[in-house]
């Protein structure tokens, strides 16, 4: 009865090892080069003279940003780092309240059609709605600028984790429910070993767009949020401007860009961790 | 009448039998059974056949006949409009068309599921999945997710995860239809073979007629919507079967029978 393991090792599908090499590093070092040198082309050429302070020279930001510590109450690397730290506590707060929130109301959602049907319209409205246009409501219900500034995170990350996390849970096939229905599993199993499990690939696609969101949420928290004291790298920015202080301006821009792609990088690599195993994407060589 | 060359193997295979359930007993039964669709669509009417311990009926028919929706009503996914269907509903394998499998567990997990859901401890379900991948013939790919297997193998592991439950009655919904055909032919021994050694009873749905004679030990032809039984034949090849089966005259004589009863069926 027992089939050759040797005629069936013929049918395994043998996977492709992934080679590295210099082309996979080419992109994105072609593209910097390309960036630095538009940059240099914008501030030294394009820029009329009185205006070049605008955009200061990458070796400006550099030696100005990033390579001076300290100096009088605000400048150089030092509180630019003391504030990028103050935002990346609020967006990663904010972050984890999305998480659970957006992914409690779409398993609410993917119970009841009625439920999703009654639920849609206001997700879609949050999303966009000015969240300028909020602060004063957000001041008035909550006291203290760190919690209005998670507020303003969790506004503005909680749509996709929603609507991808929704999207997963109910693209099961039909013939694996039915698996399901034949040995009478509860609607908890179903959601726990089959629709939970089915939406991860998708829920970490949201995961991916909600953590960027989030540190773009910290930022815009910062400029309307602010108390004494250390302030969010949003409202160091908003400084920095009302200063004319270009270089510092930029340094803390590329922080706050770092502190996003950082995000964005580790929930890539939670993704592959997770599901790299078992879940294939399809993108062609 | 074909006689089986190997009467040696025949014997083993006879001693080895798990007669677990009592040769005879009917333990599926559809009696006058109708089924008409929400939207009107009546896709079975005044069905009746029965399946016993030890038989291995198979139902061929036009696409879109209801053939399906038999294995459905049997397995309560759907619910007749008319006549009854007596099965024990606890002691199904539902084989479905493709192999269902979860994509995020490994071989030993997917076939762990339909034991798990039954809430049987964890070792309990280890060891008999351990031995229903032993039986299909997984052994050493128990680690292996479904995205490394072949379309064989995942139906492989889709009958290893029936199964472990060791079902009395084995329902088939054309479940190798997406193979080619030497994986098909392949499966299909390997079902027989389990056929014999669990004793199940089983039922099957087929397009392929050389599958239907050479699986089972009756097949049914069904009309056109709505689905009719309009043919029954015995088939009376004795088991084991071998390959070669397909290519003596009196199976392509049967397979001719069925064929022509088929297009009848069609008009």
């Amino acid at each position: 009865m027992s089939t050759n393991t040797s005629t069936l090792a013929d049918e395994i599908i043998h996977e492709q090892k992934q080679k590295f090499s210099i082309s996979d590093y080419s992109g994105p070092i072609i593209v910097f080069g390309l960036f630095i040198g538009a940059w240099y082309l914008l501030s030294n050429v394009i820029l009329p003279p009185e205006k070049r302070f605008l955009l200061p020279t990458p070796h400006k930001v550099v030696n100005e940003g990033f390579l001076v510590w300290k100096t009088g109450e605000s400048r150089g690397l030092q509180p630019i780092l003391m504030s990028l730290w103050d935002s990346a506590k609020v967006a990663l707060i904010g972050l984890a309240i999305t998480i659970v929130v957006g992914m409690g109301l779409a398993i609410i959602m993917s119970m009841s059609r009625w439920l999703e049907r009654a639920t849609w319209p206001y997700l879609v409205a949050v999303q966009s709605a000015p969240i300028l246009a909020l602060t004063p409501l957000i001041r008035a219900l909550i006291d203290g600028a760190q919690k209005q500034r998670v507020l303003v995170v969790v506004l503005i990350a909680v749509f996709p984790i929603v609507s991808n996390t929704l999207f997963g849970l109910l693209s099961a096939e039909k013939s694996q429910h039915e698996l399901f229905t034949l040995q009478g599993a509860s609607r908890w199993t179903r959601l726990k070993k089959l629709q939970l499990p089915a939406a991860l690939p998708n829920i970490f696609v949201g995961l991916r767009i909600s953590a960027g969101l989030a540190v773009i949420g910290a930022v815009v928290g910062d400029f309307y949020f602010r108390q004494g004291g250390v302030v969010g790298i949003g409202a160091q920015i908003d400084i920095y401007r009302n200063r004319l202080w270009g270089a510092e301006l930029i340094a803390s821009i590329f922080m706050a860009s770092a502190l996003g792609l950082v995000v964005f990088l580790f929930f890539g690599w939670l993704s592959r961790a997770v599901i790299g195993k078992w879940h294939i994407t399809t993108r062609g060589h | 009448m074909v006689t089986v060359v190997r009467s040696t193997a025949m014997f083993e295979m006879q001693t080895g039998t798990n007669m677990s359930v009592n040769s005879g007993q009917t333990l599926l039964d559809f009696s006058g059974v109708s089924m008409t669709f929400p939207d009107g669509t009546k896709a079975l009417d005044d069905v009746s056949l029965s399946v016993k311990a030890g038989e291995f009926v198979t139902v061929v028919g036009p696409s879109g006949c209801g053939k399906s929706t038999l294995l459905r009503i049997a397995s309560n996914l759907e619910t007749n409009t008319g006549g009854t269907c007596t099965v024990d509903r606890d002691s199904i394998g539902y084989v479905f068309q493709d192999a269902t499998l979860m994509p995020w567990r490994t071989v030993q997990k997917n076939v762990e599921l339909i034991a798990e859901l039954h809430g049987l401890s964890k070792d309990e379900r280890q060891s008999k999945a351990a031995e229903a991948i032993e039986l299909v013939g997984l052994r050493g790919f128990e680690d292996k997710y479904p995205r490394q297997l072949s379309g064989g193998m995942k139906m492989r592991a889709s009958l290893a995860r029936s199964l472990v439950m060791k079902p009395k009655v084995f329902l088939f919904d054309e479940p190798f239809g997406a193979l080619d055909e030497i994986t098909r032919e392949r499966l299909n021994d390997e079902v027989l073979a389990l056929f014999q050694h669990e004793g199940f009873a089983g039922m099957f749905i087929t397009h392929s007629i050389t599958e239907a004679v050479y699986m089972s030990t009756k097949v049914l032809v069904m009309s056109a919507r709505p689905g009719r039984i309009v043919a029954s034949f015995d088939v009376p090849f004795e088991f084991p079967r071998n390959h070669d089966l397909r290519y003596e005259p009196q199976f392509a004589e049967l397979c001719g029978e069925i064929s022509h009863a088929l297009r009848g069926a069609h008009q």
